[in-house]
């Protein structure tokens, strides 16, 4: 996946390679991620997209060392160029939290239930910067006023339980941002909510993102949220990375059929009536026992011998990059629609 | 492009819900429960369907979609309203009656994992209800003729639910729904557990049956995608209330409540360019509290165009010359995909 970086002269915030991650179960070795890589830039937004199972997450957990210490876990992270699973465990410390901070999908479990949401993000910006309480709570009012919290000089002193999931949700949010990171990773945040809460918690991480001026990596299913939010995506299939590339383009011209095929199978608002969906036949394989060659192969409409020998790796096609033996027809069959 | 809403059709709806009420206690802790309050999940509600439609009756949580279903199959007891089942009053009905009637009311839930039984093998869920209503017949081959028609083998039928994914167990319910030959089936958000490749199989299968078996749906849904691609007729709900209701296109492309233009508005849709261009209503705060809902228009309280009148009276869901009923004082049609269409 260096293709995509050959424009650019600056050095990541974030690069991860040939990322592998497995756990070991009664029944085998999980496979959850087979060599995927991806970098982010300053000022950046990329989603890495899925299914359930596809990897993302753990990808990501990985990246943070996050990951339970049974998970295996090989390949290369990169913060601005220094190398996070050689650091030790107080600098990783102050990576996290600092540096490159997240956000969960459910705000009630990774927010302390006994402690007023002020005092939490309080506790973030004193562990990091040196201040007393005083300013220490003064910037946690500023924080939730900047999410959209109304009354923040009120809410400051509420708990977890006492606000609506929209508002914990920004709440994570105004304390993922105290420390100013470079780079946020937002993990499904929007998937347990309603759809208007899902566009206020939108507007708050852009806006988030505009104030720090961070790099955001967005980890979600659901491409209307890709679409809205995120410059570049990464489409991940069983572990891998199917596709790559600018959304504007990927979105119009994918070069993967399992892009095409979720682009497909999701009724759209603004499709005409009638419009029948078209579904990816079979589900997805076991990752205790992948298939040979290319993962999407028994489910891709595309598939020849070929594709079940030969694992597929990336590769530039247009303006994207694809891992898939028939990328170029898949590629110019949307030219011709 | 005729939809079976636009067709003649007979003059009793299969399905019609008057005035449904539905009110929750909220008890106190402790030994003594007392009532400290109601919550007041449906406030009023009233629609109908007709035989061969799918009505979509769409909302976020804590609007009262899914109450309303359970009150239809008398899985809770109604506060008050009338439920009419071809054209027969459901309530006072006996228990005996009720099962008899329930044979032509289905319902397919949300998490098939959670209601199917783990330690029944396929072919015994899926017969289940044929013992319950003492079918005649070969259960065996009627269970074979279900597990085909919802797009699985025969022979799946001697596995358990365990080993399926979860669009198959999703098919799993709709085959055990459809055992003893419903009229209408009730469909609680049966899609949303379900990955987009996989969900849009089950949303082609429940289309084909009801093509095929002439069926009748009521699909409660969040996802208003999903609810715009599945129905004929579209009830929007906020609060225990239907706010806005019409056929599909009346809703989704002249939507005339502010609640329902915010929530298309809200809709992300998967093409970045597009995005990039649509008009955003971004509602502020969240849903008020059901127990203590808002004087007048239960929307009000988020509402950009809310006055006084909006206070004082609420407003009741009637066409007001828009085309279709809508709950407001100020129905404004919006064509939200208007930059798009031109």
């Amino acid at each position: 996946m260096t293709g995509q970086t050959s424009s650019r002269a600056e050095i990541p915030v974030l690069s991860v390679r040939d990322l592998e991650v497995a756990f070991p179960t009664p029944d085998g070795d999980v496979q959850a991620v087979r060599s995927v890589g991806w970098d982010v830039y300053e000022g950046e937004v990329l989603a890495i997209a899925g299914e359930s199972g596809s990897g993302k997450s753990v990808s990501v957990m990985a990246a943070m060392g996050l990951l339970p210490a049974t998970a295996q876990v090989s390949g290369s992270i990169a913060y601005r160029g220094r190398d996070v699973l050689a650091m030790s465990d107080k600098d990783l410390e102050r990576l996290r939290g600092s540096s490159i901070s997240m956000v969960f999908q459910d705000p009630m479990t990774s927010l302390n239930p006994v402690m007023a949401v002020g005092a939490q993000i309080a506790e973030g910006v004193r562990i990091h910067q040196r201040v007393n309480s005083r300013t220490a709570r003064s910037k946690a009012v500023e924080l939730l006023d900047l999410v959209g919290i109304p009354n923040p000089g009120q809410r400051v002193d509420s708990y977890p339980h006492e606000l609506s999931g929209g508002m914990r949700q920004r709440a994570m949010i105004a304390m993922a941002i105290a420390n100013d990171p470079d780079l946020l990773i937002a993990d499904e945040p929007t998937t347990a909510l309603d759809v208007t809460i899902q566009a206020q918690v939108i507007d708050v991480l852009e806006r988030a993102r505009e104030a720090t001026g961070s790099a955001l990596v967005i980890i979600t299913h659901d491409l209307g949220v890709v679409a809205r939010i995120a410059h570049r995506i990464l489409v991940m299939y069983a572990g891998r990375a199917a596709e790559t590339g600018m959304a504007d383009g990927v979105f119009e011209r994918p070069s993967h059929p399992y892009t095409a095929g979720l682009l497909g199978s999701i009724p759209r608002l603004d499709a005409p009536k009638g419009t029948r969906l078209i579904p990816i036949d079979g589900a997805p394989p076991s990752m205790l026992a992948p298939p040979p060659g290319c993962a999407f192969a028994p489910r891709c409409p595309r598939a020849t011998p070929l594709c079940s020998q030969e694992i597929p790796e990336l590769r530039p096609i247009g303006n994207q990059q694809s891992a898939c033996h028939h990328g170029e027809d898949q590629y110019n069959e949307d030219e011709d629609v | 492009m005729s939809s079976p809403a636009d067709l003649p059709v007979e003059t009793t709806p299969l399905l019609e819900v008057t005035d449904l009420v539905k009110d929750f206690p909220i008890r106190s802790k402790g030994a003594i429960r007392r009532t400290v309050g109601m919550v007041q999940a449906v406030n009023g509600v009233s629609l109908h369907i007709n035989r061969g439609e799918t009505l979509g009756l769409v909302g976020e949580s804590g609007s009262g979609k899914s109450t309303i279903a359970r009150c239809i199959l008398r899985l809770i007891q109604p506060t008050s309203g009338s439920v009419r089942f071809k054209g027969q009053e459901l309530a006072g009905l006996s228990r005996r009656q009720l099962q008899a009637m329930r044979r032509n009311m289905q319902i397919v839930y949300q998490d098939p994992m959670a209601s199917l039984d783990p330690r029944m093998t396929v072919s015994a869920i899926i017969s289940e209800p044929l013992r319950i209503h003492r079918t005649t017949g070969d259960i065996g081959a009627r269970v074979g003729e279900l597990l085909e028609l919802v797009g699985l083998r025969p022979e799946h039928g001697n596995r358990y639910p365990h080993e399926f994914s979860g669009g198959q167990r999703q098919r799993i319910g709709i085959a055990r729904a459809l055992a003893l030959e419903p009229d209408l089936l009730i469909l609680d958000e049966p899609v949303s557990a379900l990955d987009v490749s996989i969900q849009a199989g089950v949303l082609n299968l429940l289309e084909d049956l009801q093509r095929q078996l002439g069926l009748t749906y009521l699909f409660v849904a969040h996802d208003l995608s999903v609810v715009r691609h599945i129905s004929d007729r579209v009830a929007v709900m906020y609060l225990g209330r239907i706010v806005e209701t019409g056929t599909g296109p009346e809703v989704y492309e002249t939507p005339a409540h502010p609640y329902t233009q915010a929530l298309l508005s809200a809709v992300p849709i998967p093409d970045p360019k597009l995005e990039k261009r649509r008009r955003r209503i971004v509602l502020e705060g969240d849903a008020p509290n059901p127990a203590s809902p808002p004087s007048g228009c239960r929307f009000r309280t988020r509402c950009w165009k809310a006055e006084s009148i909006c206070t004082e009276y609420d407003p009741e869901l009637l066409d007001l010359g828009i085309g279709h009923p809508v709950a407001c004082h100020f129905p404004t049609p919006d064509d939200l995909m208007g930059s798009e269409q031109g």
